[in-house]
């Protein structure tokens, strides 16, 4: 866990250092997992990451490096530099190592318990009064600032998977929080090179707000569905309506699984506590959970087989429960997509439009004939568009989020969608 | 520079693909052929049209850093790979950079002048075994070692931007710009009528604009040169044969289908000085000049130019070096298209090094086979008319920047 995280800050670090104002400084960055095993695949993850960075900051690395007569191809330059960054790193399976930080970023687990206990004895070991930057997609902050009595010396700082690649980060403060804090969280995650949207400190935040509750949707769209199709075949209908005809990255079901099935029920049981009006559970997740259909990511970044099951990174087959094993989609694909009809002639895939500098006349075209088809396919994209839209306004409501901007921001930037979820194209 | 004392002609060139990132068939991920492969496929192909091995008495092998892009030296010992006909023969090595393969073609005409009948040169280079990032450093050996440390991370490229910048500040940026864009433009255009060329499958809609509006940025990469003004990583080799009369007639070869080599020079500058104008490429000029001179031509007689485009600002400096276009006007020379394959002296007619490919120690005698081609009429979609009252042709191979230069004049037969 958190190995994205490392990466980045060591190789800030690391680029402090090498700056002339900070010659003769020594700055450390403690690893710690409990593992050693885990604790080797990170070192190796990250000699290999701060190579392919280093290769694409040639430039900058000579000037770094200038003063080195020693050091003259690139190729001696960037060993060196990967020998800088894994030298602010001290790999370490001891808690005892964050008692003299002044800065711990926590990205363990999101167990409240377990943040809470180590939070606790890091806190009560440590007498710098560390500040605590915890990368929770869902706990609320003020719990654990309570519960670990840091007396608001602790942030949200939510990075998006995986945060090597992702630029947004979710900066979420408490009202207990100093400036200086806040201030320099948001140094920080600017000195990344992140999109920081500040969200309010509600459970799960902007990204897992809308995520969950569009998760959600797309669940109850396919019990519908099952009154005339089988579970797989709604599946597949929920899943290529949500990606096809809503122009997305991928259908909500593959993004459940790329996040993890256990993942998504686990935030979806941290977050439900917190809001009343509203039941963020779902027996289908908990069914396949207990049959150990997970999905998740493999440690070579591959995807695992969840709701669907992938060859070569492409949706192939979708589980059956009954049956317990996965039906090929070629076996029922036509029927289905007979029964939603066809796209809109003026739609294109996902990549031929967010990559388009000409993406909103796209859109506002595409949505324009959406508006106008009569086919099932587009009833069901106009409802999930409208229940995605209910949810980012409700996300601004509740304070979640400070504005119709920044929750936008989070899908358009996190989760990579073409436009914003609180938009104008429905008519 | 005296007269030849005999005819020297050249024949049965063959080219390897270039290949590299524009053809479809490359994938960095999976492996790929090696130096074995390039060096195996050119021989071969030019033994196959010259009655085999038997006919040849000595080789050339034209190659800048195999011993660092493959870990391999002793490129002379790879020869009698080709074909066991050639065991027990001389067989030779010469560097010179990325004029290795012009190198190459010298050697291969002095052993024919010195007494051979018929020589087999082949030039090869197979770059694509590192990232471009670290291949800078091994390219980087064409210049100055001493300069390497303060040089830029894309070692050559930093070169040529540097003289591009100055012949912006001097005669106008936009204005060098659109004659550096048509260069581009006019390469792809070539490259995607020859088949072996690394950018035969380019289908880049407008490229002469788009190279244009790609704004130079020297944060990633150079100030003053785009990556489209850069010729690309290339693996590949090129083989032809060089041949007395004799030579012609042991591998039964008529006249037609040769090209005789009417005049050649090669000249050498101080590798540790500065040019003396970053605007100018006196090695060229001074090369170009004598080869003229020495095949009793002038540029008016030429029909076609192979040049040294390893980069945009390259192939407006040759055609000032050369005279088709006074200093400083050699960029609008280009925009108005007189480069081009239809123009008034068709350059690169199969892309160049930016279009082709570049792999470095093969350039040379790439270039020297598609002049064979041009002038017999063996060049396919990419062949241009050869008018009769200018048989000629000229290529211009260059060694780092305007270091070594070989220019070698052609004659239709």
């Amino acid at each position: 866990m958190g190995s994205g995280i490392l990466l980045l800050t060591a190789v800030e670090m690391a680029n402090l250092s090498l700056k002339p104002e900070n010659k003769g400084k020594t700055f450390v960055l403690n690893a710690i997992d409990l593992s050693e095993e885990g604790l080797a695949g990170l070192m190796k993850y990250l000699r290999a990451q701060v190579r392919k960075m280093a290769e694409k900051k040639m430039v900058w690395l000579r000037q770094m490096y200038a003063g080195r007569a020693d050091l003259i191809e690139n190729g001696q330059i960037i060993d060196e530099y990967i020998f800088d960054v894994m030298n602010v790193v001290r790999p370490v399976t001891t808690m005892e190592s964050a008692y003299g930080s002044n800065l711990i970023f926590e990205a363990i687990a999101e167990n409240q318990g377990l943040k809470v206990k180590i939070f606790s004895q890091i806190d009560q070991n440590n007498p710098n009064k560390p500040w605590f930057f915890t990368n929770t997609s869902s706990i609320p902050i003020h719990v654990l600032n309570n519960e670990a009595k840091l007396g608001g010396r602790i942030l949200g700082f939510h990075f998006y998977n995986p945060p090597a690649v992702q630029r947004l980060v979710e900066l979420i403060s408490i009202n207990e929080n100093s400036a200086e804090i806040k201030d320099f969280a948001l140094a920080y995650a600017k000195s990344l090179k992140k999109v920081v949207v500040p969200s309010n400190d509600f459970a799960g935040f902007i990204g897992n707000g809308h995520f969950m509750r569009d998760s959600l949707h797309g669940i109850a769209e396919v019990e519908k569905l099952m009154k005339d199709f089988s579970f797989v075949e709604s599946v597949y209908m929920v899943n290529k309506v949500s990606q096809d005809f809503l122009v997305r990255p991928m259908g909500i079901f593959q993004l459940i699984d790329y996040v993890g099935i256990d993942v998504v029920r686990f935030i979806m049981a941290v977050m439900n506590p917190w809001h009343d009006s509203e039941d963020l559970h779902s027996d289908l997740l908990d069914k396949l959970f207990d049959m150990g259909v997970k999905g998740g990511q493999n440690s070579d970044g591959s995807q695992k087989d969840g709701f669907l099951k992938y060859e070569k990174g492409r949706p192939v087959g979708i589980y059956d429960p009954d049956k317990k094993d996965y039906v090929m989609i070629s076996n029922f694909a036509a029927k289905c997509d007979s029964y939603l009809g066809a796209l809109p002639e003026s739609w294109k895939p996902w990549k031929a439009v967010n990559f388009n500098k000409k993406k909103a006349d796209i859109l506002e075209a595409y949505f324009g004939d959406l508006n106008n088809a009569k086919t099932v396919g587009a009833s069901l994209a106009k409802a999930y568009n409208q229940r995605s839209n209910e949810i980012g306004l409700g996300l601004v409501e509740r304070g979640v989020g400070h504005n119709k901007d920044d929750v936008n921001t989070v899908m358009l930037t996190g989760f990579f969608h073409a436009y914003g979820p609180i938009n104008d194209y429905l008519k | 520079m005296k007269k030849m004392s005999k005819k020297i002609y050249m024949a049965a060139g063959y080219n390897t693909i270039s290949l590299g990132t524009g053809r479809k068939e490359f994938n960095p991920k999976k492996p790929r052929p090696g130096l074995e492969h390039y060096i195996s496929e050119a021989g071969k192909g030019t033994l196959a049209q010259i009655g085999g091995a038997a006919n040849i008495d000595e080789s050339v092998i034209g190659n800048f850093m195999a011993s660092r892009f493959n870990n391999q030296g002793h490129l002379a010992g790879f020869i009698p790979m080709i074909d066991e006909g050639l065991k027990f023969k001389p067989s030779i090595r010469v560097e010179a950079a990325c004029a290795s393969g012009g190198m190459a073609l010298i050697t291969g005409i002095k052993n024919v002048l010195a007494g051979a009948n018929t020589v087999l040169a082949v030039g090869v280079e197979v770059q694509n075994t590192m990232k471009a990032i670290y291949g800078a450093d091994v390219l980087a050996g064409a210049g100055w070692f001493q300069n390497r440390k303060a040089g830029h991370a894309y070692f050559f490229p930093g070169q040529f931007s540097d003289r591009a910048g100055a012949y912006y500040e001097k005669f106008g940026k936009e204005r060098t710009r659109k004659g550096l864009s048509r260069w581009y433009a006019n390469a792809i255009k070539n490259a995607r009528l020859c088949p072996t060329a690394q950018e035969f499958h380019n289908s880049m809609p407008d490229p002469e604009a788009t190279c244009f509006n790609m704004e130079p940025n020297g944060k990633s990469f150079v100030d003053n040169l785009n990556v489209l003004d850069c010729s690309k990583v290339s693996d590949g080799a090129s083989a032809i044969a060089i041949l007395s009369e004799e030579g012609l007639a042991k591998c039964g070869i008529t006249k037609k289908d040769a090209v005789e080599i009417a005049g050649f020079a090669t000249s050498e500058r101080d590798i540790t000085q500065n040019p003396t104008d970053l605007t100018v490429m006196e090695t060229i000029r001074d090369a170009a000049h004598k080869a003229l001179a020495n095949a009793g031509i002038t540029i008016n007689d030429l029909a076609t130019i192979e040049t040294h485009d390893c980069f945009t600002i390259a192939g407006v400096l040759a055609v000032e070096a050369l005279g088709f276009a006074k200093h400083g006007e050699g960029a609008d020379f280009i925009a108005e298209g007189n480069t081009a394959r239809d123009g008034k002296i068709p350059m690169n007619t199969t892309g160049g090094l930016i279009g082709w490919g570049h792999p470095t120690g093969g350039t040379g005698v790439h270039q020297a086979v598609t002049i064979w081609e041009q002038l017999t009429g063996k060049t396919g979609d990419a062949q241009i008319e050869i008018p009769a009252e200018k048989p000629y042709a000229l290529s211009i191979n260059m060694g780092g920047d305007d270091v070594s230069v070989v220019a070698i004049v052609y004659k239709k037969n």
